[in-house]
C-alpha cells in the first residue's frame, strides 16, 4: 500500500473508533462489576465479565412492560405514519389540483416552527379531551401525518412517471384504487425509509411521554430510564446495562433498514 | 362551451380529490399547528395555571420578562450554545463528509458507524456522556491526563458545562455528515479535472471548487442547525437533572437554555402564560435568526448554473 493510501485507511478507522468510543464504554461499564467501574485509571475492558448489572437493570424497573409500552406507542406510530404520509405525499405530488404548491410549502415552514411554541396549548387540548395519562397524544398527531416524511415520499414520488398511473386511469381504475395498487407498490422503498425514522424518532422519543404520562405503569423506556436515574442516581453499571437493551432495538431496526437509508441518503440525498 | 364546462369540472374534481388525500394533514395543521400558534398567543396575554381559567393580563407577561434574570441566563445560554455550536458542529461533518468520500474498500460500514449515534436515544447519549465526562472515572478526562491536558469537573465547573453539550453534540454529527456526503457526490467531476490543470492543489480545489459547491447546502444545514438549536432541551436537561430540583439549571443555571425554561415555566411552575410569552418570543427570534441568514447568504452561497 503506498502512503497515501495508508493515510485514508488511517483517517477513516480514527473516525470510526472515535464515533464508536462511546459504544464501547457503555457495553464495558454494563459488563463491569462496581469494583471495576469505580477504578482509577479505568480500563477499557472488564478485567472479568459480570452479567450481573443486568439483572439488577431489570429488577430495579419492570423493564419488559417498558419495552413492550414502547413498542406499543412506536408500532402504533409507524402504522399512523405509513397510512397517513403517503396519502398526502400522493395529493402533493401527483394530483394536479390548484393550490397544491401552497399547501407544500405551509407544510415545509412548520417544520421551523420551535415545538414550544404549541407545548401548552397543545396540553391543554389534550386535557380538555381527556387523554393526557393515555398514549394518543403520542400516537394520533402520526395519523395525521408528519412534515419531514411526507416530503421526502412527496419527492420520491414525483420522480414516478405521469404515463404510470395514466394508463391505469384509462384503465377506469378510481383515484383511490390507482393509488393502492400502482403508487403503494412503487413507493415501498421510501415507505420502508419512513418506518424506520418513525420507529427510530417513537423509540428515542423523551419530551412528549415526559409530559404525557403521568402513571407509571405506563412509561416508555426513555422515562423509564429518566426516572431509574432520579430514583437511584449514578448507579452506572445497571444504568449502562439497561442503556444498551434500551438501544438495541433501535439499533437492529436501523440496520436492518440500512441499505435504504444511510447509503440511500448519502448517493440520492433526499430527492 | 361544453369542453369548457367540463374542463372546469374536471378542476373541481382534481380540487376536491386532492384536498380528501391531503386531509390528514390538514386536520393536523389546523388541530395541532395553527390552532395552537393562535392559542399560545392568546394564552401569553393571560395569567393562569391549570387549575383556574385565563385571566386577561395584557402585556405583563411580556414586561415580567424583562426584568427576569433567569430569562436573560437562559436567552444568553442558548445563544452561545447556538454560534459556537452550530458552526463547529457543521466543521466537524464537513471534514467527515470529505473523510467519507475517500476511495477507501468497505465504506458503506464506516458510513453506517459515522450515522450510528444518531439513532441510540436521546436519554442513553446523555447518560453515557454523563459518564464519560465524569470527573474522577471518566474516560475523556483519562485521555486529556495521557496527553497531558487539564482535567477540568466538566459538568460541575460553569465554564465547562457548555463545552460538554457542544461535545454531545459533536458525536451525534452525522445526520449532518449524510447530507453533505450526497452534496460531495454531486460535484461535478469536471470542475476538479479543470482545477487540476490549472495546478491547482487540494486545498485551492477546495476553496475554489467544493466549498462554494457546497455553499447552498451548508445554508440550509446552518438554518436547520440554528433553528435546532435555538430549541435545545433534552441533552442540557439530563445534564442537569438531579435528584431534588425539578427546575434545575445546572450549576450557576450555566445549562439553563430556553427551551428548558419554557418547560419548567408550563410543568414545574406552572405559570402558563408565562410560558406562551416565553416560547412566542422564541418564535420571534427563529423567524428574525432565519431571516438575516438568508439575507447575508447573497454574499456567500453560490448557487451553480
Amino acid at each position: 500500500m503506498g502512503i497515501k493510501t495508508t493515510a485514508r485507511y488511517a483517517t477513516v478507522w480514527a473516525i470510526v473508533l472515535g464515533m464508536a468510543f462511546p459504544f464501547l464504554i457503555m457495553l464495558s461499564t454494563a459488563l463491569k462489576g462496581p469494583n471495576e467501574i469505580f477504578a482509577a485509571p479505568p480500563k477499557l475492558l472488564p478485567h472479568e465479565w459480570n452479567f450481573a448489572s443486568f439483572g439488577d437493570a431489570l429488577n430495579a424497573m419492570p423493564f419488559w412492560r417498558y419495552l413492550g409500552n414502547t413498542l406499543l406507542v412506536s408500532g402504533l406510530c409507524v402504522v399512523g405514519s405509513l397510512i397517513s404520509c403517503p396519502l398526502v405525499a400522493y395529493s402533493l405530488s401527483k394530483l394536479h389540483w390548484p393550490g397544491r404548491n401552497v399547501v407544500l410549502v405551509l407544510m415545509l415552514s412548520t417544520m421551523m416552527l420551535p415545538p414550544q411554541v404549541t407545548l401548552v396549548p397543545l396540553y391543554l387540548l389534550w386535557d380538555k379531551l381527556g387523554l393526557v395519562g393515555t398514549y394518543l397524544p403520542l400516537v394520533i398527531p402520526s395519523f395525521l401525518g408528519t412534515p419531514f416524511l411526507i416530503f421526502m415520499l412527496r419527492q420520491f414520488l414525483m420522480g414516478v412517471p405521469d404515463e404510470l398511473l395514466d394508463a391505469a386511469r384509462l384503465d377506469g381504475a378510481s383515484e383511490l384504487r390507482v393509488y393502492a395498487s400502482v403508487v403503494l407498490p412503487l413507493a415501498r422503498p421510501a415507505l420502508a425509509t419512513v418506518a424506520v425514522f418513525q420507529f427510530v424518532w417513537s423509540w428515542t422519543d423523551f419530551l412528549n411521554p415526559l409530559i404525557y404520562l403521568n402513571d407509571s405503569s405506563q412509561y416508555t423506556l426513555s422515562i423509564g430510564l429518566y426516572n431509574f436515574f432520579s430514583e437511584h442516581g449514578v448507579d452506572w453499571g445497571p444504568l449502562m446495562a439497561a442503556s444498551v437493551m434500551f438501544t438495541l432495538p433501535a439499533l437492529v431496526i436501523f440496520l436492518l433498514g440500512q441499505r435504504h437509508f444511510v447509503e440511500g441518503i448519502a448517493t440520492r440525498g433526499l430527492k | 362551451m361544453r369542453r369548457k364546462a367540463t374542463r372546469a369540472a374536471g378542476s373541481r374534481r382534481r380540487l376536491w380529490l386532492g384536498l380528501a388525500f391531503a386531509s390528514p394533514w390538514l386536520l393536523g395543521f389546523v388541530a395541532l399547528v395553527a390552532g395552537p400558534i393562535l392559542a399560545s398567543g392568546y394564552y401569553s396575554f393571560t395569567d393562569f395555571n391549570l387549575f383556574q381559567s385565563p385571566t386577561n393580563v395584557g402585556f405583563a407577561n411580556y414586561q415580567e420578562l424583562l426584568h427576569d434574570e433567569r430569562f436573560g441566563q437562559a436567552l444568553a445560554n442558548t445563544l452561545i450554545l447556538t454560534v459556537v455550536g452550530v458552526p463547529v458542529s457543521l466543521m466537524l461533518a464537513l471534514l467527515l463528509a470529505l473523510a467519507l468520500n475517500l476511495r477507501v474498500r468497505g465504506m458503506p460500514f464506516y458510513r453506517a458507524v459515522v450515522y450510528l449515534p444518531t439513532i441510540v436515544p436521546i436519554v442513553v447519549t446523555t447518560y453515557v456522556w454523563r459518564w464519560l465526562l465524569n470527573a474522577q472515572y471518566g474516560w475523556i478526562n483519562r485521555l486529556l491526563g495521557l496527553v497531558g491536558l487539564p482535567q477540568p469537573s466538566w459538568l460541575e465547573d460553569p465554564a465547562f458545562t457548555k463545552p460538554a453539550v457542544i461535545l454531545i453534540g459533536l458525536w451525534t454529527v452525522g445526520g449532518t455528515t449524510v447530507i453533505y456526503l450526497a452534496a460531495l457526490k454531486n460535484v461535478p467531476q469536471e470542475t476538479y479535472e479543470a482545477a487540476a490543470m490549472d495546478g491547482a492543489g487540494p486545498w485551492q480545489k477546495f476553496r475554489a471548487v467544493t466549498w462554494p459547491a457546497l455553499s447552498p447546502v451548508t445554508l440550509f444545514q446552518l438554518i436547520v442547525g440554528v433553528i435546532a438549536s435555538l430549541q435545545l432541551f433534552t441533552q442540557p436537561y439530563l445534564l442537569a437533572q438531579n435528584r431534588l430540583n425539578g427546575a434545575a439549571g445546572g450549576p450557576d443555571d450555566s445549562l439553563l437554555t430556553y427551551g428548558m425554561y419554557v418547560f419548567q415555566n408550563a410543568f414545574v411552575f406552572l405559570k402558563m402564560g408565562y410560558a406562551s410569552a416565553l416560547a412566542w418570543v422564541l418564535f420571534l427570534i427563529t423567524m428574525a435568526v432565519s431571516a438575516g441568514l438568508l439575507l447575508t447568504s447573497r454574499r456567500w452561497v453560490h448557487y451553480g448554473n
